[in-house]
């Protein structure tokens, strides 16, 4: 099926299921310890081995060699595996840093071998008794000394000009020129990258911890030099990805070969340190924002610049992307510059691009308009723009981004604000209050599902898609329910299968909107055999609580099955209204934020988002997707910071006692609004995303209230107390 | 981690027979801290001598008036005792601003006293470091240090002591007791128990080879109003950037240690005259000699400024 022109009419505006706030479908089994992670997997043929990877202990340069004969002869030793005796290894088309390294070693912690034992613990106790001599190489791991020789992008990632940025912002009575930075981060997720993998004559199987299934698939085969159709993956479970499990990581490839070479199923999870320096991370940015405006406070000149670096082969951070769009103004320019570092490969992490983008614009926006006189609220209102800026004669799909605006500033009391930084006291403490802009664009993905009806009316759905936290399996379950006129409990989802039909996966905030008109697609087709296995006209028949109704006829749902399964498959697929029409989300973020005048501690005390995302599926899902990115959201602007060592590559604090995220104590009272829309030139979902769009901004509404409080702009991320403690109000 | 052999001690004299003669014979208490460094063999004991059966899991009065507290008591425990939270109300505080609650159930008195530090390149067995491994130098000095000491640390070593029980016992004068393998007990004051790093930085206390502590001992409460303010990067579950100890009289005057800037306690008793002169004053006698990097520098300040905030507290 392909969506071509905006939705009409259909079976999802029935909302009797959708857009209700059910329970995840997958709760219990998470709560109760049943749902089965990567590493838990029982149905594997034959007792698992362990693998312990052993990484590089440089961050540049080549092993000079490599003892194993000690670890090879200490109890339980299986295998141990390094490029010296492992099959050559082909390169999936993701990854920018090989997965197994040596004799060239190319980042810190980059896999050189693994250990195969009877144990885990004998397993790593063995990788420790490996000896490695290095050749160390010199390497580039300082963005700021790198950023004079980076390098222009092409594509996508070219510089853009409209009008003429330099002549207007150059003109304009008010100007804002700054440079802001924002640092390396982790994904952090709960679970680490985890695998069993096995070997049936030429065919490998792997339980794994991945968000994309046909991509892991994909990149397994091209891996090991093997057709996709001998690959199967399955991730049912994901405890967290953010990105970082888009691609395949050193955890499989490891856990493959150590199979090979024992001929047994091979469990690997890669210990937290690894979680760090051997995956990816988001790249630290350095950027410059110029913004120019009429004294009425009208942007005539926005620009945005930005550096990042990455391992040669590896892509920029794109972080001026939402600069492109957000804001009104005849003179544009970004710029994106890439510099080569020999730090971990950098990569995707939730909103790629946008997050460190808007982290910085928005304090941008918020200088701008203090140098204005005008609130930061107004002054966004006034710059909203309903067309695409670049292209004035392509709308928006729908833009409520003003009264995300206007009711966050209402339902937060922003009036209550003051203007001027560093006037409200409550003893010892600074109070503040910050605004920021949410904005994410919507993205569609090729989406297929199967589904089924069984003769006891039950509808089964499959797809590849998998759940990383984010409730997949709920709103998949609410879309057939929907569709079929079932109760959610008449539907069963299975998910995260490389032998279900691919699905969209879950990235970019396209998961639910894109795999759930996957599932639309099939139901529909599903609907229109059922109607005929009943004999009733597909065109009319009705499909209400668990019967199909055609003129004076109904039958129930589970008659239709009676004489055999019904199986629909069917992929969505995207016609060129995302040309046509600019489709995004938007959101305002507000934050109240205290600072000790004494000490410099900040404390969060009140946050509310209010997004305009189309219609929301579940309102309980979408609103923990929310909430938990504005956790993140916090911690990127206060704590989350990996430590760059520029002398020896690598980031330092490669545990999460040394990279902290948020605690339960740190995040107060949050509250989510969604507008009441549905966006029917997006899909026949009328839904788009809110995954990413939580955390667009939030570091920046913080970052503004921080100001608002003390008095004192920080312009590097994150803002730890000793960047603005010197700067602090005189102690008594 | 290397394996090693087990055994539990019936007797504290055994336990500290029982690690004299082993080569690599350790204590092992409630094992937070050592087992995670065993995992990374950054210890590498051959012979574990578990002191739980020891009996030392309880908090008597002495005949002075104060407390002994016994080296099994849990970091929980501790801070829960009613004498504790009246009488020594600093030393509840400290503690239950430290790790956390699932932690504190099983970290032990003498084992929380003989945590090791929190450098990160002290955790990475891929970088050089003077406390893991003698001689080898010292990679946090240049690196990256904002967590690192800023005062009593040396060309060798950089690195603080993360206790924050420590502090508050600091502030309270405690004093550590122990037996030896021959049966010898002796009692070492706190401020003479953690040494500072010098040329050898992984000899960080006094202790012996064997040598088990059995206890700290706590005089005489001394009254006043009791503070321990930890300053972090977040509201709870990390190290102290910096942490004030500190008992202080309605006039004034009083005591402070500080956390999170050096390899023991740091307290300086000439500091503590200058209490009713205010907090810079305090500061700028307590860190004279601060040798601070140029990423920690702040923490001079911010020690300063929390020491305020306490006076303050205490004023108000
Ligand atoms: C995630 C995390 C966060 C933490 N956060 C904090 C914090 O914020 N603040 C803080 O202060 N601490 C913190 N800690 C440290 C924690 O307090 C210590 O790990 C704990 O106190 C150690 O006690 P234990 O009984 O488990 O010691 P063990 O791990 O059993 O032993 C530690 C050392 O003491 C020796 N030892 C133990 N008992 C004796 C004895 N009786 N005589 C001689 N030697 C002995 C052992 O041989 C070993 O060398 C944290 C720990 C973790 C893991
Ligand atoms: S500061 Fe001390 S603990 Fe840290 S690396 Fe240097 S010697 Fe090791």
């Amino acid at each position: 099926m392909k969506f071509e022109t905006p939705a009409g009419a259909n079976p999802i505006d029935a909302m009797k299921v959708i857009g209700q706030a059910v329970d995840r479908v997958d709760g219990k089994l998470k709560t109760t310890g049943q749902a089965p992670y990567a590493y838990e997997h029982k149905d594997v043929p034959g007792k698992p081995a362990y693998g312990y990877v052993i990484g590089a202990g440089i961050a540049k340069g080549r092993v000079a060699s490599m003892n194993t004969a000690e670890a090879k002869r200490m109890p339980g030793v299986l295998a141990v595996v390094s490029a010296e005796n492992a099959q050559p290894l082909g390169k999936g088309q993701m990854n920018t840093a090989k997965l197994l390294g040596g004799p060239e070693v190319d980042h810190y912690h980059q896999a050189l071998a693994v250990v195969v034992a009877e144990s885990f613990e004998q397993a790593r106790s063995a990788a420790n008794a490996v000896r490695i001599e290095y050749e160390r190489g010199s390497g580039r791991f300082d963005l700021a000394k790198a950023k004079p020789g980076a390098q222009p992008l092409t594509g996508n990632d070219a510089d853009t000009h409209t009008g003429d940025f330099e002549g207007a912002f150059a003109a304009a009575p008010v100007q804002l020129d700054q440079t802001y930075t924002t640092p390396d981060q982790n994904h952090a997720m709960m679970e680490p990258f985890a695998t069993i993998a096995w070997w049936e004559g030429d065919a490998l199987s792997v339980w794994t911890s991945n968000q994309m299934i046909a991509w892991n698939k994909k990149e397994l085969a091209a891996t090991f030099k093997m057709p996709p159709e001998k690959v199967h993956v399955r991730s049912p479970y994901v405890g967290g990805g953010f990105g970082g499990k888009l691609f395949l990581r050193a955890d499989a490839v490891m856990a493959a070969l150590g199979a090979k070479a024992c001929g047994r199923p091979v469990k690997i999870a890669l210990p937290r340190p690894f979680m760090v320096n051997n995956a990816t991370h988001r790249p630290a940015t350095i950027q410059r924002v110029r913004i120019g405006t009429t004294k009425e406070g009208r942007i005539t000149a926005i620009g945005h610049e930005s550096w990042s670096g990455d391992l040669p082969g590896g892509g920029p951070e794109v972080a001026t992307q939402q600069t492109r769009l957000l804001y009104a103004g005849a003179n544009r320019l970004t710029a994106m510059r890439l510099a080569e570092l020999d730090l971990p490969e950098a990569n995707a992490m939730r909103a790629p691009g946008e997050a460190p983008g808007m982290m910085v614009l928005e304090i941008a926006i918020d200088e701008t308009a203090e140098k204005l006189g005008m609130d930061p609220v107004e002054f966004r209102v006034l710059n909203d723009t309903q067309v695409d800026p670049e292209h004035p004669e392509r709308p928006f799909s729908q833009r409520n981004f003003v009264r995300c605006l206007q009711e966050g500033a209402a339902r937060f009391g922003w009036s209550r604000r003051k203007a001027k930084p560093g006037q409200v006291r409550e003893g010892r403490w600074l109070i503040g209050m910050g605004v920021a802009s949410a904005f994410r664009n919507n993205i569609n993905m090729t989406s297929a599902a199967r589904v089924r009806l069984a003769g006891d009316g039950v509808v089964t759905v499959e797809t590849d898609m998998t759940d990383i936290g984010t409730g997949s399996y709920t709103i998949i379950a609410q879309t057939a329910a929907e569709m079929m006129g079932l109760p959610v409990e008449k539907v069963r989802v299975k998910l995260g299968d490389s032998s279900f039909p691919a699905s969209a996966g879950s990235g970019g905030q396209w998961g639910a909107n894109s795999s759930t008109s996957g599932v639309y697609a099939a139901c529909v087709k599903l609907r229109e055999a059922v109607a005929q296995r009943l004999g009733m006209d597909p065109a009319t028949a009705e499909f209400i609580d668990g019967e199909v109704r055609a003129g004076n006829r109904s039958a129930s749902l589970a008659e239709a099955a009676k004489s055999g399964e019904i199986v629909a498959e069917e992929a969505m697929q995207w016609g060129d209204l995302a040309k046509k029409f600019q489709q995004s989300t938007f959101g305002a973020h507000f934050v109240e934020a205290a600072v000790d005048s004494y000490t410099g501690e900040t404390r969060v005390r009140r946050m509310l988002a209010v997004c305009a995302a189309g219609r929301i599926l579940n309102p309980k899902t979408a609103r923990s997707q929310v909430i938990g990115a504005m956790t993140m959201g916090v911690g990127g602007a206060l704590m989350e910071e990996l430590a760059v060592d520029r002398r020896f590559g690598f980031f330092v604090n490669h545990d999460l006692a040394g990279y902290e995220v948020p605690v339960h104590a740190d995040i107060p009272h949050q509250e989510v609004i969604f507008l009441d829309e549905a966006d029917d030139k997006v899909s026949p979902m009328k839904a788009k995303g809110v995954g990413e769009l939580g955390l667009c901004g939030v570091g920046a509404a913080v970052a503004n209230a921080v100001y608002n409080a003390t008095g004192v702009r920080v312009r590097d991320y994150p803002i730890t107390l000793d960047k603005y403690l010197a700067k602090l109000p005189a102690i008594a | 981690m290397k394996a090693f052999t087990y055994e539990r001690a019936k007797t504290p004299a055994a336990a500290a027979a029982a690690v004299a003669g082993h080569k690599g014979g350790k204590f092992i208490a409630g094992g937070t801290n050592l087992l995670d460094l065993m995992k990374l063999e950054i210890e590498t004991p051959t012979h574990l001598v578990d002191v739980q059966d020891l009996g030392l899991d309880k908090i008597e009065e002495t005949a002075e008036g104060g407390l002994r507290i016994g080296t099994l008591v849990s970091n929980t425990a501790l801070a829960a005792d009613a004498r504790v939270r009246r009488d020594y109300g600093v030393l509840t505080r400290a503690i239950v601003a430290g790790a956390s609650g699932q932690l504190r159930n099983k970290a032990t008195t003498g084992g929380n006293l003989l945590q090791r530090t929190r450098c990160p390149y002290f955790y990475d067995t891929n970088q050089a470091c003077n406390k893991r491994k003698p001689g080898s130098g010292c990679a946090a000095i240049g690196g990256f240090s904002r967590q690192l000491g800023v005062i009593g640390t040396s060309d060798a070593c950089i690195a603080t002591h993360p206790s924050d029980m420590a502090i508050a016992l600091r502030v309270l004068d405690a004093a550590v007791e122990t037996v030896d393998a021959s049966g010898a007990t002796r009692s070492v004051p706190i401020g003479e128990f953690h040494r500072l790093p010098g040329d050898t930085p992984h000899v960080e206390n006094v202790l012996q080879r064997g040598e088990l502590i059995t206890s700290v001992t706590l005089p005489k409460p001394l009254g006043g109003r009791h503070f321990y303010h930890k300053v972090r990067d977040r509201a709870s579950y990390a190290f102290a950037l910096v942490s004030v100890a500190a008992v202080l009289n309605e006039d004034g005057s009083g005591r402070v240690a500080f956390g999170g800037v050096a390899p023991k306690p740091w307290r300086v008793e000439a500091a503590d005259a200058k209490m009713r002169s205010g907090a810079s004053a305090v500061a700028r006698t307590a860190f004279a000699d601060a040798r601070p990097t140029h990423e920690n520098a702040f923490k001079v300040t911010l020690a300063e400024r929390t020491l305020a905030a306490v006076m303050q507290e205490n004023r108000a």
